[in-house]
């Protein structure tokens, strides 16, 4: 008994020693993880499992970035801390690691927040605790509700455009062919369906997955035996290379059409190894400027802070997508001035009108907390992705798909946002 | 019919790999009357020891042969320095030993590779040769046909043809008496686990590059595709592993082919049960050398 | 080495000769002892703490399964998903709470039953290899019927928030610690009457528990019932922790550590099940300061892993009476019947 008695103990010490520090002051009163001198955000991200592919370089693009403006003297004299938790695409794991964060490493908000299944679970105990929850990484129509969920707001375009935008290109260059649709078994795929379909009508055959049985086999097979012309892919990046991998292995050799989200070409190839030719001519879309794009300014950038604050790490478009993030939270902490709160950001973020580094602007309003507006074909041509055509918005309803005509906007000088 | 003949030559391909997972299954029962749940996370240790010297010298075939004789030297590790000191008097604990091993294996893979899939290499293309417009094999189907083949030709000839393979069958059937008779027991239990790994290694050099990609958790389904297919075709008998194999491998290709691919773990888990239940001791097991308790 | 067996034998049967100690007593002062640590503790360690209380429902019963009476399940995971399920369906149609975790106990008890019926039959590496098919297998039922159980995504739990005066993780700690004490006690009056004898007979000698007159299958699929029980009421807690349940949350790992945590404390022993409920919640959590602290990612989780692993192993080597009184096959070695002697039977 005593020797059982000594453990409990050691282990309730254990348990207890790491308490960290409690109440933060500053002149932001007592917003929690603000202090005159930092702001401390956290975010969730795949960085091992079978969604990491790719997204594992999102946040520490991020963290670079601040780290970039921290070096440039913070915003409004206070450095960002990042923290980066991995859930390793588990929703139980999100679980965890954003209590983790909300109560134990008191943080300011939560940054975007990786995945339609994992961050799903977390908007109830974010709204009870009242902690932002901006920008999350995932275009599902969840983070657009802004009487349910008042301080969560997207940044990807919401899948359902996504699906419309590329069912119009599909509608055009292969009208008459059968398509059909291979979509992850949630919210992500859901809504991705539900944007084509209103475009095209039902599709051919439909065949979903789960993240947790990685064979694509099965799927692929049920769509060749459909006579699949067209396959539109709402898929995760290892998942977008093991179906075009097993299409092949079949004989299968439909043209692919692939969710923004499942589509960086320097993943992908990864992941195919030798098969990575396969990819030339997948059409995929995007809204952020192309890493290959060295004539652009905004790329440009992102290289020169990848050089200095990344370890000079491979830029592909999920290094874009993570600096990305951090500009545009850079900005809303400028707007939210520099009496920092809660509330004051979540004001900032819906008064809106932010400019960046997109081809079509974000929509936040007060009634409005869906991101980027809608997106640009691209096509894969020698391995490297392309743009062709021009930029298009639509909504998550019946409306059409038309044109934008914002002009794209220049980073400023020192590549921080002005206050 | 296109859709049956590919499923029925995808099943026989994955079922070969799961004959194979199998028949390490049952060396290992047949040598120390254990089930060694940690067979996969092994499997998974050696294919990454492979994987690594394939990419440190771009040879795939220098891996490959890196991961057999892994599995033979992680084997015979596991046997000496581990199952040798468990109390077999309760077979609960050599499951539970075996279970503590796999929690070792994946947490030590993942601390050194880190928690991704690693892109697995194949020596062979997976495009189908198509015929009659149907594509049916690949050359890396044939490549999983042809080594499966040979470990079970290589294996029966061992155990029936050589003195090796003889002593091995007395030490596991009457250790008393063999030890007496001069045969080294002991070592025959380690000869029996290093194979066995081997083995296993095999099998997961052949099913991983088929998947996602390299991960520590890699094999966990596949064990028990192996595991229902060696009870399936009873622990005792190679023959039966095989056969329950390729069983396990066509009914889950066609299951997933026309039921869905969710249903395809229920299909194993329903199997199982009526195995067990029904004839617990295997479809291919002669009365006499039935699993009786020790 | 008799010494050792003779220490465990009594180790394991320490539960009910403890007869000095009235187990109200020690729940009483063990709920006082939760009530104070949920005032004095911060938010996240109130989580944790109430973490620790639904765990130790699941392990209290699954020690009582495999030390009391023999059966090892690696499937527990899976019964604690059923559990989570049922709460979590329960509540998003009535949003009842209480009735709500009955229902689930209810559910995860039928479900047990049936696994139970088919345990009672097989025995050794057998048992386990079914019981670990049902660990695997199961999660993966939420994507076959999707519909219903909304794939990988998984559910979202109704739960009508606690009074504004009180903090969402206290009211959570003193839910998991009611449950928790409720079925440590009723667990420990059924330990030390007919039903723990009969449960420790079939254990030690099924033949010598039949000739006694007891019904070895009878026994066998009640204590799986009755521990599967505890899973379920376990599930149904994290799915009120979590507000949510979905398929990543029982893996077969959680399985496998609900293992290590009942033979790390001692088979049989609702006091290991305490202890290996604790480290639980704090091994990988301090695994991850170390991980953290040493700027790796990759040791976070697999340090935790590794060391439940080598908990494993060792002391399934060094303390190697720990499981021997645990027979799962029909043998009768002269170990056995020595304890028996030795405990004058």
């Amino acid at each position: 008994m005593k020797r059982t008695a000594s453990v409990l103990a050691v282990v309730l010490l254990a348990a207890g020693c790491s308490n960290g520090t409690s109440n933060s002051g500053g002149s932001s009163g007592n917003t929690p993880g603000v202090t005159d001198t930092e702001i401390v955000v956290g975010t969730h991200m795949p960085l091992t499992g079978p969604a990491a592919a790719g997204y594992s370089k999102i946040a520490p693009a991020t963290k670079a970035y601040f780290d970039y403006v921290n070096a440039n003297g913070g915003v409004n004299g206070r450095k960002i801390t990042y923290k980066i938790m991995d859930d390793g695409y588990n929703p139980a794991n999100t679980q965890t690691v954003v209590r983790q964060l909300v109560l134990q490493d008191k943080v300011f908000a939560i940054l975007n927040g990786l995945g339609t299944p994992t961050h799903t679970g977390v908007l109830d105990f974010l709204k009870t605790n009242r902690v932002p929850d901006l920008f999350v990484a995932s275009g599902s129509r969840s983070w657009n509700q802004p009487e349910k969920y008042p301080d969560t707001f997207g940044f990807n375009p919401d899948y359902t455009v996504e699906g419309k935008i590329l069912a119009s290109y599909v509608k055009q260059e292969h009208a008459g062919k059968k398509v059909c649709f291979l979509g992850q078994d949630d919210d992500f795929g859901r809504d991705s369906l539900a944007g084509i379909e209103n475009i095209l009508g039902p599709v051919t055959a439909k065949q979903s997955y789960v993240t947790s049985n990685p064979n694509v086999g099965p799927q692929m097979g049920a769509l060749k035996a459909a006579g699949c012309q067209v396959v539109m892919l709402a898929t995760v990046p290892g998942f977008t290379a093991l179906s075009i991998g097993t299409a092949a292995k079949i004989g299968f050799k439909p043209a692919f059409v692939v969710s923004n989200v499942g589509s960086d070409p320097t993943t992908l190839a990864k992941s195919l190894g030798p098969a990575a030719p396969l990819l030339e001519g997948v059409v995929a879309a995007n809204y952020l400027p192309l890493a290959n794009d060295t004539a652009n300014p905004w790329i440009q950038l992102y290289t020169k802070v990848n050089t200095q604050y990344n370890n000079n790490a491979e830029l592909d478009n999920n290094v874009v997508y993570g600096m990305s993030v951090g500009y545009l939270f850079v900005q809303a902490l400028q707007a939210a001035g520099k009496d920092l709160t809660r509330d004051k950001i979540i004001q900032a973020v819906e008064k809106g009108g932010f400019t960046g580094p997109g081809l079509v602007p974000v929509r936040f309003s007060d009634k409005d907390h869906s991101g980027y507006a809608g997106e640009q074909l691209t096509t894969i041509k020698g391995g490297q992705a392309a743009y062709f055509g021009t930029p298009f918005t639509t909504d998550d309803g019946d409306g059409a798909v038309t044109a934008s005509t914002a002009a794209p906007a220049v980073p400023p000088a020192n590549g921080i946002p002005a206050s | 019919m296109d859709r049956f003949l590919f499923l029925t030559f995808d099943g026989l391909s994955r079922g070969a790999v799961y004959a194979a997972f199998a028949l390490a299954l049952v060396l290992i029962w047949r040598a120390a009357r254990i089930v060694n749940f940690a067979q996969g996370a092994m499997a998974v240790a050696t294919v990454y020891a492979g994987y690594s010297v394939t990419n440190a010298t771009g040879s795939y075939w220098l891996g490959f042969v890196v991961a057999i004789v892994g599995g033979l030297v992680l084997g015979a590790a596991v046997e000496r320095v581990v199952m040798r000191f468990v109390d077999h008097s309760s077979p609960l604990n050599g499951v539970v030993v075996a279970l503590g091993l796999v929690l070792i294996i994946q947490g030590v893979l993942g601390m050194i590779y880190g928690n991704e899939f690693l892109p697995a290499p194949t020596a062979f293309s997976r495009d189908a040769f198509e015929v009659g417009g149907v594509a049916l094999l690949s050359r890396y189907d044939i490549f999983v046909f042809a080594s499966v083949g040979a470990v079970v030709v290589l294996l029966t000839l061992l155990f029936t043809r050589t003195p090796t393979g003889l002593r091995m069958r007395a030490a596991a059937f009457a250790p008393d008496v063999s030890r007496l008779l001069g045969v080294p027991v002991g070592g025959m239990l380690t000869l029996g686990w290093a194979l066995a790994a081997a083995v296993g290694s095999l099998a997961g050099l052949l099913v991983i590059p088929t998947e996602l990609g390299l991960h520590p958790t890699a094999m966990d389904v596949v064990f028990i595709s192996a595991f229902t297919a060696a009870v399936l075709g009873g622990l005792d008998s190679p023959i039966g592993a095989v056969i329950g194999g390729l069983v396990v491998g066509l009914l889950l290709s066609y299951v997933s082919g026309y039921l869905g691919a969710t249903v395809a773990p229920m299909a194993v888990l329903i199997l199982l049960v009526v195995v067990l239940l029904g004839r617990p001791d295997g479809l291919f097991t002669r009365a006499r050398t039935k699993a009786r308790a020790a | 080495m008799t010494i050792v067996r003779d220490r465990v034998a009594t180790t394991l049967h320490a539960l009910p000769g403890k007869r000095r100690i009235n187990p109200i007593l020690v729940v009483v002062v063990a709920g006082a002892i939760i009530v104070a640590l949920t005032y004095t503790l911060p938010a996240f360690r109130t989580y944790q703490l109430a973490t620790v209380g639904a765990y130790f429902c699941v392990t209290a019963g699954l020690t009582v399964l495999t030390g009391l009476n023999g059966q090892l399940s690696l499937g527990h995971g899976a019964l604690m998903a059923t559990g989570a399920y049922t709460l979590a369906l329960w509540q998003n149609k009535f949003n009842m709470l209480i009735p709500g975790v009955i229902v689930a106990i209810l559910v995860t008890t039928a479900v047990g039953a049936i696994i139970g019926l088919a345990a009672a039959r097989l025995r050794g590496p057998y048992l386990a290899g079914l019981t670990l098919a049902v660990a695997v297998v199961v999660p993966s039922i939420s994507s076959t019927f999707d519909g219903t159980f909304n794939s990988d995504q998984g559910l979202p739990v109704a739960l009508n928030p606690p009074p504004e005066s009180i903090l969402v993780e206290q009211w959570q700690a003193w839910v998991c610690w009611i449950a928790a004490l409720v079925t440590v006690l009723a667990l420990a009056y059924l330990t030390r009457g007919r039903f723990g004898r009969d449960m420790r007979a079939v254990r030690d000698d099924e033949t010598a528990a039949k000739l006694a007159g007891i019904s070895v299958a009878r026994t066998q699929v009640l204590a799986f019932v009755v521990s599967a029980a505890c899973a379920g009421l376990g599930g149904a807690l994290f799915a009120v922790l979590s507000q949510s349940v979905s398929p990543g949350a029982f893996p077969l790992t959680l399985s496998l550590f609900l293992l290590m945590a009942i033979v790390i404390g001692g088979l049989g022993r609702l006091v290991g099940a305490l202890i290996g409920a604790l480290l639980l919640v704090a091994l990988p959590a301090i695994a991850q300061e170390i991980g953290q602290s040493a700027g790796s990612q990759r040791l976070e989780g697999n340090l935790a892993l590794t060391f439940f692993g080598v908990v494993l192993v060792v002391v399934m080597i060094a303390a190697p009476g720990g499981l021997t009184s645990i027979r799962l096959r029909r043998t009768k070695t002269t170990r056995t019947r020595n304890e028996l002697k030795q405990k004058g039977r």
